[in-house]
């Protein structure tokens, strides 16, 4: 579905991805761990083409999306949802819901629109009670749920997320990661990006360690939760918390 | 007598108030979609009114405002796509040094087009002596057609923003110009859309108040300065708003005839909005909780 080949990605003078390539198959869910400022946002803004990537290819079903604006490649059915939510703070939840249907609109689908909303609100309940509600006075967690919604909205066959979990309690980071298990066992293919390596290994099929801008090592998310190496520098086996 | 003195200032407060209304308007416009302030934003009321003036010469009159609110249209949006759609990621700073630099620059053009001449169009109905009297208040029928004119303007405008897709789609692109694009919303084009609608709203302003207030290449400056006070003080990005805050704007400066020397009348703008810009930034109708969430 998503084959991304030695992608060398960075801002002015400053290589933030050094020939990374990874590949994402329909239906998994792969996960991109790695610590702050490993390139994970970068990444992601590289492949939706917010950034435009220095060398190296994207392939989305066959096309290089490096080659069309970044609007277009929502068309094609790759939706973001961006690091810190972004959601439009000053109008209401359904509003925002509507914008993110703007791609089904144009597609012609218009009738379906409302299937779809319907679709999200059974998945976050709480938004449909904030309905009528402004965005940006809903909680962090509930923000988080819009932006995936929104996303969600476009009926993309890959979604993409960045940091689901920043700034959440962890009560709520595992109801998120719970629907994201979800929309995956709907026929939507993941791709997570995660700095909390414990709840994204346990959803997803593969991951990947990313570190300065390289894949240090991937593999099966069982193995890599059993690995040492990782237990010792992301899952903070030696300390209590949750968190790394 | 005192009494049909206070409504002659009344009616003169409201008609100056339409165009800085119109013209605060224009800013919300480009405002909402960009984030930024466009200077230039009365440099398309000269360009309206000029034009329909030259058109005039060789073209009934309905047909000159039209086709100078469509001239005005197509600058305003050839000026997005020559100096604004390349940049990437402008500061809020230089896109407004870029945009007094296209005032100054239309300003110039329409001194070479146009020269120094003062000029206006003819009175839409009537002509300049003919009055409506209401209760012995005279007013100009003119001053009736800027007020219907601003009206319409603003209810469609707000029809537009709060109903159609186009709409939400701009103010997605106002709010949030990478989450719109990641809705697959074209945001380039949104903003070219929202200069070719602004100066279209402008040139239109310009037309209909050219026979009361003329015409003359320097106007524009003046008029965004007007229109910028109009706009913080009704809450930017709020069109509706504009509109009142336009008629506090044109009515405190008519009576302020009353009392002070005429020379002092520009002075109340700049002072009202400083004072607005100290004491209460979201304006007088602006929702304090939504402004918060703007990011300028």
């Amino acid at each position: 579905m998503l084959r991304v080949h030695n992608l060398s990605a960075g801002y002015g003078s400053l290589h933030v991805l050094r020939r990374l390539s990874l590949h994402v198959k329909p239906g998994e869910i792969v996960t991109i761990i790695g610590a702050n400022g490993a390139g994970k946002s970068t990444l992601l803004r590289t492949i939706t083409g917010l950034l435009r990537a220095s060398s190296g290819e994207v392939l989305f079903k066959g096309e290089d999306i490096q080659r069309i604006p970044p609007e277009q490649v929502v068309f094609r059915g790759c939706s973001l949802v961006p690091e810190g939510r972004q959601v439009f703070a000053a109008m209401p939840v359904r509003e925002n819901l509507l914008l993110g249907a703007y791609v089904q609109h144009k597609r012609g689908k218009r009738d379906e629109v409302a299937h779809d909303l319907d679709r999200v609100f059974g998945l976050f309940p709480v938004l449909r009670q904030r309905e009528h509600q402004l965005a940006g006075t809903l909680s962090g967690g509930e923000q988080q749920m819009l932006a995936i919604g929104r996303a969600l909205m476009a009926r993309p066959t890959l979604i993409m997320l960045d940091e689901p979990s920043m700034g959440l309690a962890p009560l709520i980071v595992k109801d998120i990661f719970h629907i994201i298990a979800k929309i995956r066992d709907e026929g939507c293919t993941v791709l997570l990006v995660e700095q909390n390596a414990r709840s994204a290994l346990k959803i997803a099929n593969r991951g990947y360690v990313l570190e300065t801008g390289r894949i240090i090592l991937e593999g099966d998310a069982g193995d890599l939760l059993a690995n040492r190496e990782i237990q010792r520098a992301y899952l903070g086996k030696d300390l209590d918390g949750e968190n790394k | 007598m005192f009494l049909e003195l206070f409504f002659q200032y009344l009616v003169a407060g409201l008609t100056y108030g339409t165009i800085y209304a119109i013209v605060g308007i224009g800013f919300n416009i480009i405002y909402n979609t960009t984030g930024i302030i466009n200077f230039a934003q009365g440099e398309f009321v000269m360009l309206g009114g000029m034009t329909a003036v030259s058109l005039y010469a060789f073209l009934p009159l309905p047909l000159a405002i039209l086709g100078a609110v469509i001239i005005t249209m197509a600058v305003g949006g050839l000026i997005e796509m020559v100096f604004i759609r390349w940049l990437v990621k402008p500061s809020v700073l230089r896109m407004i040094i870029i945009t007094i630099g296209i005032s100054i620059l239309v300003r110039e053009a329409g001194l070479v087009l146009w020269g120094e001449g003062v000029r206006s169009l003819p009175y839409f109905t009537g002509n300049e002596i003919s009055a409506l009297s209401f209760g012995g208040v005279r007013v100009s029928p003119q001053v009736l057609w800027s007020l219907g004119v601003c009206a319409i303007v603003v209810v469609l405008l707000n029809l537009f923003f709060k109903f159609t897709m186009l709409g939400r789609e701009m103010r997605a692109c106002a709010a949030n110009r990478d989450a719109a694009t990641l809705c697959g919303i074209p945001t380039r084009n949104m903003i070219t859309l929202s200069f070719v609608l602004s100066a279209g709203i402008g040139a239109l302003a310009g037309c209909v108040v050219s026979p009361i207030t003329q015409t003359q290449y320097a106007i524009g400056s003046g008029l965004a300065i007007k229109g910028f006070t109009v706009a913080i003080l009704g809450g930017l990005g709020n069109s509706m708003a504009a509109v009142a805050a336009g008629f506090i704007l044109g009515i405190l400066e008519s009576f302020s005839i009353w009392v002070m020397p005429t020379a002092y009348k520009d002075a109340i703008s700049i002072s009202l909005l400083l004072a607005m810009l100290f004491l209460r930034p979201s304006g007088l109708f602006g929702n304090r909780e939504a402004f918060k969430l703007k990011d300028f």
